[in-house]
């Protein structure tokens, strides 16, 4: 979460929700959360685990510029 | 009553520090909402005592409905992270256990306005032309 909110804070386009897989049970299926941490972004790429700053800016870029998972 | 230790206090304490312009956060709740909502209040509430920067203001989803709506929240508890501007920092669910490190870090940032990000990232975040929702799922332990 730490990477996404600072990421908010960079970008007036990025939005960073955190969001407490157990007490959102539904939102959490719909997401298919399994493990934690789990990241999606626009709803068209997602992983599971922190990744590196590196990675994550790679995951957002291709989630604005087409591709999925 | 307190929902934080003595501990907490002084690392929350230290972590505000380094605090430089004004954070607002602000609680969507609701009356009849689960207990997490009354607890939310009361942590964002303690952790807002720490520091002079730092204000809280309590909304109800259904009352302020317009509100809830321009930051689009939609469901309860949820927390908005404000500095100089809403940054679009959001916590859904008690940012407790592993998530309170999260909200405060989220306060300094976005009291500072400096997120700690290299400078190639901060260069292409820049250059982003639509919008990029990130959600996060966590849980506390």
């Amino acid at each position: 979460m730490r990477l996404a909110q600072h990421m908010a804070v960079a970008s007036d386009q990025v939005r960073a929700d955190c969001i407490e897989a157990n007490e959102f049970p539904e939102w959490s299926q719909q997401y298919r959360v399994m493990a934690v941490p789990k990241v999606v972004i626009n709803d068209r790429v997602q992983f599971e685990g922190a990744l590196p700053e590196r990675d994550f800016l790679s995951a957002v870029l291709r989630a604005v510029n087409g591709g999925g998972t | 009553m307190g929902i934080l230790t003595d501990r907490d206090r002084e690392a929350v304490k230290r972590e505000f520090e380094k605090l430089t312009g004004p954070v607002k956060v602000i609680v969507f709740s609701q009356e009849l909402g689960s207990e997490t909502c009354q607890q939310t209040e009361w942590l964002v509430k303690e952790v807002a005592e720490l520091t002079d920067k730092a204000s809280v203001e309590v909304l109800n989803l259904i009352l302020d409905r317009e509100k809830a709506e321009a930051y689009g929240v939609d469901r309860v508890p949820a927390v908005v992270v404000e500095g100089a501007k809403d940054y679009g920092i959001r916590f859904f669910g008690i940012p407790a256990g592993y998530e309170f490190t999260n909200l405060i870090d989220a306060m300094v940032v976005a009291s500072t306005g400096t997120p700690a990000l290299s400078e190639e990232t901060r260069a292409a975040l820049g250059g982003l032309t639509s919008p990029v929702h990130i959600k996060v799922f966590t849980t506390p332990t």
